[in-house]
């Protein structure tokens, strides 16, 4: 768990972060979103102390972290950044191995548990003994995220993780990210610029500007109640898909017709209708199985899909 | 000139045992003084990586003293060091140093900024940022300024000869006074070698990756102190007193040979410059040394001169000596330059010496107020008939008597003078000379007779103990070989003399070469 009280920092006469606080839950993910300059990285920075706050506190599991030496405090928390900033002069594995080192494992240790990351991380085996220019940007980015998680720290700070990355790349390692076990069992807080990154990965989202909180919640309510027209401006460009994403069957069970009976697995209704839609483009069946929370099954097509849709949107603007 | 020319490989092959301790002391001087330099730039150029603030000042530092001209620091560092190896190291240490702090400097904070913050990010302690991560990343450019400081210590290494640390410039600069080609070469040609093996060597280790680049950084260190440690094998002698020579006089045979051969002395000798001979002479480094019999530090210095009892130094009368083409180009130049002839006794030249070395008078105001002594002042005429152009060697009284001379030619003739003094050693002066670069230059009997003109050792000496015998000679040979005029003599005898100190010449009862000898034979 991790929280905020009350955190500033300045830069010269420009008031990079004034006065934030929140608070991350255990095993939640955070996104810090906002414009670049609005204060998110700072603010992460703040939480293992490469930046030091002006004022304010910052408590990890209960902990005042000022309290801590900032060297051991850092070893304990993953971090993964935009220039992913592996060591030129190390291999592969070295550079995974650099924070066990630093905790003293034995080498044993460091060897299985490298192995075991480098499996669910999709790297290639020979990969361990070459130097990072030697790998592709997708694959050092995965070494980075190797090394934030050797020591399997319960906290994992992530700076633009995929921002260097090119799109098809970034998707494809977004949706690795999203299904990686080890990731669930973690407090994270990640910034990014990019909307649907936030969109996708985040539990809640802390939308910031000009070093302050504009709106922190979950993103069906910065889509559904944005608190001011900056939140709301923040969003528009990308509304339709957003909505999608966020929007699950679930959601819009009550539009959807008592379908006929169909065989076969039923889906979870926790499917979004973004998903859903996608499912039905690529595959050649016409209809969906999904059974809802009052164990009820309905098989939808595109066509009631998108209809349901548009009524919930409908409901949502007269509330 | 000779006709019996020794080969480079025969001169090298029979002074092989000096060639090859010489190599030795070169190269023990380079890394000596390039592991101090490491160890003290290393450190610097990390400390000003971490506040910037400094960077300026040390490197500005560094930057000056880079520039001071390598001779005059060594002569900075006699009063302190005295001379020998520590002055020669710390002056290679001081010219090492600029590089290595530089690119120390400039390799660390060249670093990614986000491998950095990365190794931060970790929870990496600025000990474990600098060992593991700075310097390693920063190597390839802090063996780059390595590399340069070796290359710029072996060149400087050879000016360690000035103050009797060794090394190959005893060579080279011998060969320099001694007009010997081959002396030159044979010290020229391995300096330039070891330079440009190191760098290769060294480059080798800078093109490295990451992974060998580990191992080799432990065999560096061991390496340079075993090459470093060269330098402290070849220094076993024993004798009460110790000579300082200049490596002009080691080599002739009006020199250290003569010695040798005709007073049978046996002295423990360091070669030195005597830009600083004298000195060290005075502040007790220094027992005997071979001086100049005018030289104003003689007086300076409170030196006395020891009786050349056996005549091995021959008569060094000094006379200008004038290309036949620049006499007919100039017709009053005989003329106006005779003016001088007999007019400077040796304690006159001492005396004018004194005042320039040592009351640090210019040559041109001492050769004024003499000049107007005697009378021979006259005011400029700025006439436009042409330019003499005047040589001089490199040392106090040459300057002066070039500065006489463009008085008088300015005074009394209708011609423009360019001077140009400091020119090396009797080689360069003449080779100046021979090629028409000047017209004329003042030099001594003695220097023309035994090296320039290198006659048949009987003719030698036959003609040593005679002035008039060796003027004759060289007048005679120098228009016949050369096509150059000795003009008329102008008075005093600046030979080579041994020398020491007042107090201590009287102590120990020492008042000729004789009596040098069998103090050291007795003692």
């Amino acid at each position: 768990m991790i929280q905020l009280k009350e955190i500033s920092k300045k830069f010269g006469d420009t008031q990079a972060v004034n006065k934030i606080s929140f608070k991350v839950e255990e095993k939640e993910t955070l996104v810090l979103l906002g414009t670049s300059g609005c204060g998110k990285t700072t603010t992460l920075k703040m939480i293992n102390r490469l930046i030091e706050p002006d004022a304010g506190q910052v408590f990890i599991n209960d902990e005042n972290i000022t309290n801590q030496d900032p060297d051991v405090l850092r070893t304990g928390i993953g971090y993964v950044m935009q220039n992913i900033g592996l060591f030129p002069h190390y291999t592969v594995a070295e550079n995974i191995a650099v924070v066990p080192k630093l905790l003293k494992w034995d080498k044993e240790k460091i060897k299985v548990r490298t192995q075991e990351l480098i499996k669910k991380l999709h790297l290639p085996e020979n990969s361990l003994s070459m130097f990072p220019h030697e790998l592709s940007g997708g694959q050092q980015q995965r070494v980075g995220l190797a090394r934030a998680l050797v020591t399997d720290p319960s906290v994992l700070l992530m700076d633009e993780p995929f921002g260097a990355l090119d799109n098809v790349t970034r998707t494809s390692i977004q949706k690795e990210f999203k299904g990686l076990e080890e990731l669930k069992r973690k407090t994270i807080v990640m910034v990014t610029h990019d909307v649907q990154e936030a969109f996708e990965l985040a539990d809640r989202i802390c939308l910031m500007d000009k070093g302050k909180i504009i709106q922190i919640g979950t993103p069906k309510e910065l889509l559904y109640q944005p608190v001011n027209d900056f939140a709301r401006k923040f969003l528009a460009g990308q509304r339709l898909a957003l909505e999608f994403k966020v929007v699950k069957i679930q959601d819009i069970w009550t539009y959807l017709p008592k379908g006929a009976l169909q065989d076969g697995r039923s889906l979870s209704a926790d499917l979004n209708v973004w998903d859903a839609m996608e499912l039905l483009r690529s595959s050649d069946r016409s209809e969906l199985l999904v059974s809802g929370a009052d164990k009820e099954s309905k098989a939808v097509n595109f066509e009631q899909l998108t209809k349901g849709f548009n009524q919930f949107q409908n409901a949502q603007a007269h509330e | 000139m000779n006709e019996h020319q020794q080969t480079l490989w025969q001169f090298m092959h029979e002074q092989s045992d000096k060639l090859f301790s010489q190599t030795l002391q070169h190269v023990g001087l380079t890394f000596i003084s390039l592991l101090f330099a490491i160890a003290i730039g290393l450190p610097l150029g990390v400390l000003i990586a971490r506040k910037r603030k400094l960077s300026g000042t040390v490197l500005g530092i560094a930057g000056v003293l880079q520039t001071v001209p390598s001779i005059a620091l060594l002569g900075f560092m006699i009063p302190i060091l005295g001379i020998g190896a520590k002055p020669a190291i710390v002056a290679l240490l001081i010219y090492a140093l600029l590089p290595i702090i530089r690119n120390t400097y400039t390799g660390i904070i060249g670093i990614d900024q986000h491998v950095k913050e990365a190794a931060r990010a970790m929870g990496m302690s600025k000990s474990q940022i600098l060992l593991k991560v700075e310097l390693p990343l920063a190597m390839p450019v802090i063996l780059a300024g390595i590399r340069t400081a070796t290359v710029i210590n072996v060149g400087v290494a050879t000016l360690a000869s000035f103050i009797a640390a060794g090394g190959l410039g005893e060579f080279i600069f011998g060969g320099i006074s001694l007009n010997n080609t081959n002396m030159i070469l044979a010290g020229a040609i391995p300096a330039a070698l070891l330079a440009i093996i190191l760098d290769a060597l060294l480059s080798l280790v800078q093109k490295m990756n990451f992974k060998k680049l580990r191992k080799a950084l432990y065999i560096l260190p061991v390496v340079i102190l075993i090459l470093g440690g060269f330098y402290a094998l070849p220094s076993a002698y024993g004798s009460t007193l110790t000579a300082g020579f200049t490596p002009e006089f080691m080599g002739r045979q009006d020199g250290d040979l003569g010695l040798k051969s005709t007073y049978g002395l046996k002295i423990h000798t360091i070669v030195i410059s005597d830009a600083v001979m004298y000195k060290a002479a005075f502040s007790k480094e220094l027992d005997v040394i071979s001086g100049y019999s005018t030289d104003g530090r003689l007086k300076a210095f409170d030196l006395k001169i020891l009786k050349d009892d056996k005549s091995i130094f021959p008569p060094y009368y000094a006379a200008p000596i004038v290309r036949d083409e620049a006499l007919k180009q100039f017709p009053q130049l005989a003329e106006t330059l005779n003016l001088l002839a007999g007019e400077i006794t040796d304690s006159v030249m001492t005396d004018l010496n004194y005042r320039t070395d040592y009351l640090h008078q210019t040559p041109e105001r001492v050769a004024k107020d003499f000049l107007i002594s005697i009378g021979l002042y006259r005011a400029p005429k700025n006439g436009h008939k042409g330019v003499v152009r005047i040589g001089s060697k490199i040392f106090g009284e040459q300057y002066i008597l070039a500065e006489m001379y463009s008085m008088l030619i300015r005074g009394n003739t209708d011609y423009e003078v360019s001077t140009k003094t400091g020119l090396g050693g009797t080689k360069i002066c003449f080779d100046a000379l021979m090629n028409d670069q000047i017209d004329f230059y003042p030099e001594y009997t003695g220097t023309g007779l035994l090296v320039l003109l290198q006659p048949d050792p009987k003719i030698a000496k036959e003609m040593a103990h005679d002035k008039d015998k060796t003027y004759d000679y060289v007048s005679t040979e120098f228009e016949k070989k050369f096509k150059i005029k000795w003009l008329k003599p102008i008075g005093f005898n600046n030979s080579y003399a041994l020398m020491m100190r007042q107090k201590q010449s009287k102590d120990l009862n020492v008042n000729t070469i004789t009596d040098l000898k069998n103090y050291l034979d007795k003692n």
